[in-house]
């Protein structure tokens, strides 16, 4: 038998399940995150092997779920300086490159810019012939100015990308192997600003993954696990770990993601909302075709905007931990307030169940006798107050679940965290709520299911070919890019086809989003 | 006369977004734009109309085309100011103020980036005091000027003039033009005498978009719900107070493209005290009509905009979609927007609406009987 290790880690614990050849979970652990990161995640699988009764030989897939290189970006660690390269002149003077970003973080990432000759329209015609030596001038300055990561985005790269490679073959011929060469259009779609933003980015926390994968690496070679590894990225597929070095950005939102597609695949269902309560808040996604819905408007990370590939989420304040407050002259009725703030993981010494001196939701659910945790003796609250709070935890989750739908109607519900015991089994707009086996570790099944795919977002100009023809283009491409990503070319299907006609420009020009995806070509 | 300095321009934007009911571009790369321009020129003078000489030459600047390849080929930058130089060559005559052709969407900022480039005022007013989707729904158009000499730039450094029999014609090759300079472009049209400004324009626009932005932005920490927000800094200008039409969610939207334009309907059902009730939004890339059970509460020319029910920043028909909890809020336009020839060019009948315009002020006298009218509009308050 051979199996496959799903790993997450967390805002407050590392999770990890083993699944057998038929992707049944054979064994989960759960721990919480130490400082280092590293040694949880050695603790937790070492766990979960031996609880699988398996040799760790027998693992074949290990798939990572990190919120590391998020972090890196939200507290500004560990960013690299970035060589940033545009390439539209003259075209994009007006606005140059990190407008609108947070000071600080400015501050850690520019390095060398320049605006440079090269992209094309939107039909693909270019703006201005590629200036090869103005190229290299850049990397010559960055190179002296001791720049190791780069940043390349050249307008409409979506729709052609030549200009990017050839700046980075370029690039990389002054600046040799060590240097790092991120290029736009393998990273976000259609909208410079953003797109760049986002590569930039991804240049400026290139060393951040290579440490991640180098000690996840090492880790699982200290477990003696011989596995092909993997990350999870924002739409639910996996990249190898020689890919997300090269696009770490791509990894920011997984841990939503594979809570989204492990709900999905431990309840069976392929379209659902996915309400999952953590320890300090609950994100509330959508899961539609078995994957996450995409978020359709720019994305901030870190305080700038970005517009790749994101799940579309609801997050509220509301978890395991979030403290609940009461006017102590009145009890109950709306003036029962819950979080924002939460004790978050030392909700095991806080709550009041668990003898501290904070009332939090998990005190509410042990109340009611909705959850068997320490000692429902110790919670001396008016029951008003219990149950004000309760409902109030339940109208915000309604209210979320249906903020998020896209029509009308009542849809199924999928729970899934281990904070989901604070929740009944009827909701509002909702017509059935699953609580799935293994609820509490779906993230880190999302990441051991995931599969690998390709997308492409393009701009295609009807004038002279039929829409037909433009479709099977980007299908094709799509199917083309999952399978070079790992995808076995057997399962490869399409996900997702998405046209957008471009207003105001009378009938020629359609925007074409495919997405296809696939299962793990296996070892 | 006032110095407009970066932050300005994001009040600007959330405010312009709020006039272009619907439409007119996402006002952000217009704003980064312009910041960037103030930063490396320093701030802009926004002159009141009655600031300028009658025989000021005004150039209007604008941006055309798909605000979609905007967000991907960002201007160079000069476009306009090009457009502005071949204009007053073409003219004979050095440009005193240049002024938006929109206030609303993206096009409220195109000014302030000549403004500061080739150091000059921008006029405060504009076109149409809103934003509709073609060159010749403007005041300037509706009350007799010619739209050109017009000229088209590209970032490549092509410059078009245009030269045109009417103004129906410039929109027709201006576009055309537009798509060759690969899907947008800069442009300067309608120039005019400081005295066809004070005739023509809609006064004090910009101005206003900008107090409507900064009520709605500075809303919450002034712990003013940011609606009541926007009703109360449109009170004393020349629309009047904006009314609160309903409060509801969208349950279902409807979209497609027809001749280049977002075409469709949104559905709101309402909330609170709009319970029961069913508001339906039909829109041509803008907001034209709205239909409350069967019933149309307010049309073209008078200003509807979808609010996100708690921010108060305007959602675009673009972005609009199921869930989202809104606010439409209904702004009377301007006398100038609604004379019989202006009401001929985009009153609903022009949209292929067959019904007739009714001003907010007399469907919902009484609101306006309690908040008051501009003087010009007593005359919808009696019977």
């Amino acid at each position: 038998m051979r199996y496959r290790l799903g790993i997450d880690v967390g805002g407050t614990n590392t999770d990890a399940v083993i699944l057998d050849e038929n992707r049944r979970v054979v064994a989960k652990a759960k721990t919480p995150v130490t400082d280092d990161v590293i040694s949880g995640i050695v603790q937790v699988v070492s766990r979960v092997i031996r609880e699988a009764g398996i040799d760790p030989s027998q693992i074949t897939h290990a798939m990572l779920g990190t919120t590391q290189v998020t972090n890196a970006i939200i507290e500004r660690r560990g960013l690299l300086p970035v060589g940033i390269l545009r390439l539209g002149s003259p075209a994009t003077h007006a606005i140059r490159p990190l407008a609108a970003w947070p000071e600080d973080l400015r501050r850690a990432v520019e390095g060398p810019v320049a605006i440079v000759p090269g992209g094309v329209e939107y039909d693909g015609r270019p703006i201005s012939a590629f200036d090869a030596e103005a190229v290299r001038r850049f990397a010559e300055q960055a190179m002296e100015a001791g720049i190791r990561a780069f940043a390349v985005t050249a307008v409409f790269s979506p729709v052609r990308n030549d200009d990017e490679r050839r700046a980075a073959e370029i690039i990389a011929s002054v600046a040799g192997s060590e240097a790092t060469i991120s290029l736009s259009y393998e990273i976000g779609s259609v909208g410079l600003l953003e797109r760049e933003n986002a590569t930039v980015l991804n240049a400026a926390v290139s060393d951040v993954a290579r440490r991640v994968a180098r000690a996840f690496a090492d880790a699982m070679a200290r477990l003696d696990i011989r596995a092909e590894l993997f990350l999870s990225q924002n739409d639910g597929t996996l990249m190898s770990l020689d890919y997300a070095q090269r696009y770490p950005i791509l990894t920011v939102a997984c841990g939503p993601t594979n809570s989204i597609r492990g709900a999905g695949f431990l309840s069976g269902r392929e379209d659902a909302v996915v309400i999952d309560v953590g320890g300090t808040s609950t994100d509330v996604g959508v899961l539609v075709g078995g994957f996450p819905r995409e978020s359709a408007v720019a994305v901030e990370i870190g305080g700038v905007r970005t517009n790749f590939r994101m799940p579309d989420l609801i997050s509220i304040g509301l978890g395991g931990g979030s403290v609940v407050r009461w006017p102590a002259d009145r009890t109950g009725g709306n003036e029962v307030q819950i979080g924002p703030d939460s004790v978050g993981s030392k909700v095991v010494e806080r709550a009041l169940c668990f003898g501290g001196d904070v009332l939090t939701m998990t005190d509410v659910a042990v109340a009611r006798g909705m959850a068997a945790l320490g000692d429902r003796g110790r919670i001396q609250v008016p029951a008003e107050v219990i149950e004000a709070a309760y409902r109030r935890a339940v109208a915000m989750v309604e209210e979320a679940v249906d903020r998020i739908k896209t029509r009308a109607g009542d849809v199924p519900a999928i729970l899934v965290g281990g904070g989901s015991i604070l929740l009944p089994d009827r909701l509002e707009g909702v017509s059935v709520v699953e609580r799935p086996d293994h609820y509490e570790v779906a993230n880190a099944v999302g990441a051991a299911i995931a599969q690998v795919s390709g997308t492409v977002d393009r701009i295609y100009s009807l004038d002279n070919r039929s829409r037909e023809s433009v479709l099977a283009e980007a299908r094709e491409a799509a199917y083309a890019e999952a399978v070079q990503a790992g995808a076995d070319p057997d399962t490869v299907e399409v996900i997702e086809v998405e046209e957008v006609p471009l207003a105001y420009l009378p009938g020629n020009a359609v925007r074409v989003k495919v997405k296809a995806a696939g299962q793990l070509r296996s070892a | 006369m006032r110095q407009i300095v970066a932050e300005d321009l994001e009040y600007l934007a959330v405010g312009a977004a709020i006039l272009g009911t619907g439409g007119g571009g996402d006002p952000f790369i217009g704003k980064l734009m312009a910041q960037q321009a103030i930063v490396e020129e320093g701030p802009v003078t926004l002159l009141d109309p009655e600031e300028l000489d009658d025989d000021a030459l005004v150039l209007p600047t604008a941006m055309m085309g798909a605000p979609t390849v905007m967000i991907e080929k960002v201007p160079e930058g000069m476009e306009a100011v090009r457009a502005l130089r071949a204009a007053e060559r073409r003219l004979g005559q050095k440009a005193d103020a240049t002024c938006p052709i929109e206030c609303g969407g993206v096009n409220s900022q195109i000014p302030f980036v000549v403004a500061a480039r080739a150091r000059i005022p921008v006029v405060d007013g504009d076109g149409m005091g809103r934003a509709f989707p073609e060159l010749q729904m403007e005041t300037f158009h509706v009350y007799g000027l010619s739209g050109t000499p017009a000229v088209v730039a590209d970032e490549r450094g092509a410059i078009v003039t245009l030269e045109t029999p009417d103004n129906v014609q410039l929109e027709w090759l201006a576009r055309g033009v537009t798509i060759r300079m690969g899907g947008h472009s800069h442009l300067v049209d309608y120039p005019m005498s400081g005295a066809d400004f004070k005739r023509t324009a809609v006064r004090g626009t910009v101005s206003m978009a900008m107090a409507i932005g900064k009520a709605v932005v500075t809303a919450a920490s002034r712990g003013v719900n940011p609606i009541e927000a926007i009703c109360e800094a449109t009170q004393d200008t020349l629309y009047g107070r904006a009314i609160p039409l309903f409060e509801g969610k969208v349950v279902d939207v409807e979209r497609r493209t027809r001749e280049g334009f977002a075409v469709g309907r949104a559905v709101i059902h309402g909330l609170g005290r709009y319970r029961g009730s069913e508001l339906v939004i039909r829109f041509q890339n803008e907001n034209l009509v709205a239909v409350q059970d069967g019933e149309v509460i307010a049309s073209v020319p008078d200003l509807i905009s979808v609010l996100d029910h708690e921010t108060g920043f305007a959602i675009t028909t673009e972005r609009i979609r199921y869930g989202q909890r809104v606010t439409v809020l209904g702004l009377p336009t301007p006398e100038i927007m609604r004379t019989e020839a202006a009401l001929r060019v985009w009153g609903p009948r022009a949209f292929g609406y067959d019904i007739e315009f009714v001003p907010l002020e007399r469907r919902f006298r009484d609101y306006y009987q309690r908040y008051g009218v501009p003087n010009e509009k007593q005359k919808y308050l009696t019977a």
